[in-house]
């Protein structure tokens, strides 16, 4: 038998490792060592119902234990073999108790569609994908479905474009569908450029083939026999796995002419972009694969109509094509039932910054901030406060404390200032300052614009001065009204979605975090003490005692002083490298 | 090389494989299975020295088992991690796997089926 503790680090900071002493312990005491193994596990994803203790293989998981708990585990559980009921789960409902982990499945906050294969199956193996249901939906829709059926069934299942839009794809690709052409395309958008967002690669490491199914399905929909993946060739990996997917594809006879012997020819090709944030927007996408500059153009005329060289063109996202084959496969209805009123299914997040569990999460639409924050991500590093967190990256807005109970789906989003955008999350925390944090994403985005528009050329650039003289101190209050209605100017007159969304940083850390820009520009303080220019480094003279230890550490010997005499810093010199504050053991530097 | 004619073709072909990974006849059956999760993530952490030693091992130690190389789960905070399946039993996913774990792995859990530290419990549902 085997006793699991929880070891996240939620259930950690609840004193998790005591109970997982205690339960040894009490084990040792019945002499039980050589038949009962008791370990330590990462994190269960249920935090606010920790220290989690799972005994196997009975499959029994007990909530909220005690260190105190663990003589009645070991000896009602273990020995006797009769469960602890009051440390179990009890249904909502009913007030059953719940027992095994297949009971619980309704508690789990995570649901895989996307990332259905991925960690499961050998990307390289076409076999196991085809093990794993792969290209079965194709096979449907070739034999049992017209495209028009398919278009209603992907309509009908709600799934709006993951790439950030969240345009319905079905009426996507009707439109698609319903221009005439000799040649048409279908095109994967795989150029995933938001900092710190990676479920495209991971798809594509992890399962190729629901991606060119997912094509091959769009070009029997819309009449297309060509498929382009747009990929960045720093994502090597994928597409390695890509192209051994292609072939592997062709060989079977699921790619290329005549699939599965229904007359149907679809092939796809890799393209390859270098890396451009703004290549990521549709219209500079096909630029791009053309062999023309990454610029966006104006639409209409929209891909649909007149996209690579001049033809019919649907681009979809990635995550987007993932998800067809399950509707599919399981049906519309299935698909709706998922998420919200506005926004079906599940959308993958990647979360990043102060958050213990940095990894891909997949949750139904709907979850709230605070379950993806607090339950599936394992709350915030080093036990920090929450201050916010960012969606939709350089594009998108951050969210507080005050939207951490609104369900995440596309309108919500859009409606506390930030976006879906393709689903990175970056959580921030109290040492975060709000004006470096805008600064940060304007940084990038002032890198990627690609300067065809000057709204976003000349405007973001401004925008980040202004954000960069804020920080060093030297802002006005004025500026904070003219960050604003630049921001704004720059949203109305910009070509593409890059210059439309680039200052939403700027502007909602404006709104939720006013105080701190009024911090520095009036006190000339940054509240989070991250803003150098803002800060001095002072010695406490009571508490000095002259060791010397950081007049020899200073890089540029800005500190002076007697030995056992208290020292000072000359803020004239100092560079406020903060080495001095690291090496004092007595506490007598401070920052202010 | 096997050409798939019809979507009838496409089933066949696929019970014919899970027949071949998990039918009781099959050489696959009674088999450990351990899958390495050598997506971006995985192979920055060190997944592919990680599926090299186990390979190595397995086969110094004289067991048999089937070693597949996979995607990332997700757990980029508990890279690299493996997933064991012994015969008939639930599968189980270790995190944070150097060799010293790997070596763990494969003479507790892998050989007796014992457990050790960084089990990840499965925190989500999945619709196969």
């Amino acid at each position: 038998m085997q006793i699991l503790v929880c070891g996240g680090t939620g259930c950690r900071d609840l004193e998790s490792e005591a109970i997982l002493e205690s339960l040894k312990l009490e084990v040792e005491a019945n002499a039980l060592e050589n038949d009962i193994q008791v370990v330590r596990t990462g994190c269960f994803g249920l935090c606010s119902l920790g220290p989690i203790v799972k005994i196997m293989p009975d499959d029994v998981v007990y909530f909220k234990v005690k260190h105190g708990d663990a003589r009645e585990i070991v000896e009602e559980h273990v020995i006797k073999g009769k469960k602890v009921e009051r440390l179990l789960l009890k249904d909502p409902v009913n007030n059953k108790s719940l027992v095994s982990s297949a009971e619980m499945n309704g508690f789990k906050k995570q649901l895989r569609i996307v990332l259905r294969n991925c960690g499961v199956i050998d990307p390289e193996n076409i076999e196991e994908s085809i093990a794993h249901n792969g290209y079965e939906a194709l096979g449907k829709v070739l034999t049992e479905m017209t495209p028009d059926d398919t278009i209603k069934v992907i309509k009908d299942s709600g799934l709006r474009g993951r790439g950030g839009g969240g345009f319905p794809t079905g009426i996507k690709w009707e439109i698609a569908r319903k221009n005439k052409a000799d040649q048409k395309y279908v095109v994967c958008n795989a150029d995933e450029g938001d900092p710190g967002a990676f479920m495209d690669r991971s798809v594509l490491e992890g399962d190729p083939h629901a991606v060119l199914e997912a094509m091959a399905i769009c070009g029997y929909c819309i009449e297309a026999d060509k498929g382009l993946i747009y990929i960045r060739a720093e994502y090597p990996l994928a597409v390695a796995r890509l192209k051994t997917a292609i072939s592997q594809a062709r060989e079977y006879g699921l790619l290329g002419k005549n699939i599965m012997g229904t007359g149907f020819s679809f092939d796809i090709e890799i393209r390859y972009g270098a890396g451009a944030f703004v290549c990521g927007e549709e219209t500079a996408l096909i630029h791009s694969m053309e062999g023309l500059r990454g610029e966006p153009t104006v639409k209409p005329p929209f891909p649909a109509e007149a996209g690579f060289r001049g033809k019919p063109t649907n681009v979809n996202n990635v995550e987007t094509f993932a998800c067809v084959s399950p509707i599919i496969l399981k049906g519309a209805d299935w698909f709706a039932g998922i998420g919200t009123a506005r926004s079906k299914g599940t959308k993958v997040f990647a979360l990043a910054g102060k958050i213990n569990n940095v990894g891909l999460i997949e949750v139904p639409m709907g979850t709230t901030l605070r379950d993806v924050i607090f339950e599936i991500g394992g709350g915030i590093r080093n036990g920090k406060k929450f201050k916010a967190a960012q969606t939709g990256g350089p594009s998108g807005g951050c969210l507080t404390e005050k939207h951490l109970d609104t369900p995440i789906d596309f309108d919500n989003l859009i409606a506390a200032g930030s976006m879906m955008g393709s689903g990175g999350l970056i959580v921030m925390d109290e040492d975060d300052c709000m004006v470096s944090v805008a600064k940060f994403f304007l940084d990038f985005t002032v890198e990627e614009s690609c300067g065809k528009c000057s709204p976003c050329r000349i405007g973001n650039k401004r925008l980040h001065e202004l954000l960069d003289h804020i920080t060093k101190g030297k802002g006005t209050l004025a500026d904070l009204d003219r960050l604003r209605n630049m921001s704004l100017v720059i949203k109305d007159t910009s070509l593409c979605g890059l210059g439309q969304s680039s200052p939403n940083p700027v502007l909602s850390t404006l709104d939720n975090f006013r105080d701190e820009y009024v911090a520095h520009v009036t006190a000339k303080k940054c509240p989070a003490g991250k803003c150098r220019d803002l800060m001095e480094y002072f010695i406490i003279a009571e508490n000095c005692v002259g060791c010397t230890a950081c007049a020899r550490v200073c890089p540029v010997n800005a500190i002076t002083g007697q030995r056992k005499e208290p020292h000072v810093i000359n803020p004239s010199i100092c560079i406020k490298c903060g080495a001095c504050k690291e090496k004092c053991k007595f506490d007598a530097i401070i920052v202010q | 090389m096997k050409t798939i004619k019809s979507p009838a073709d496409l089933r066949n072909f696929k019970e014919e494989i899970l027949a071949k990974m998990y039918g009781s006849g099959s050489a696959m059956k009674g088999k450990v299975r351990i899958r390495v999760h050598s997506g971006t993530s995985g192979l920055a952490s060190g997944a592919k020295e990680i599926l090299d030693f186990i390979v190595l091992e397995l086969e110094k130690r004289n067991i048999d088992a089937v070693v597949i190389k996979t995607g990332d789960l997700g757990y980029s905070f508990a890279e690299p991690t493996i997933e064991v399946t012994r015969p008939d039993e639930e599968p189980v996913v270790f995190g944070n796997v150097d060799k010293l774990k790997a070596d763990e792995i494969i003479e507790k859990y892998i050989k007796n089926g014992e457990y050790i530290d960084g089990i990840l419990p499965v925190n989500y549902k999945t619709i196969i």
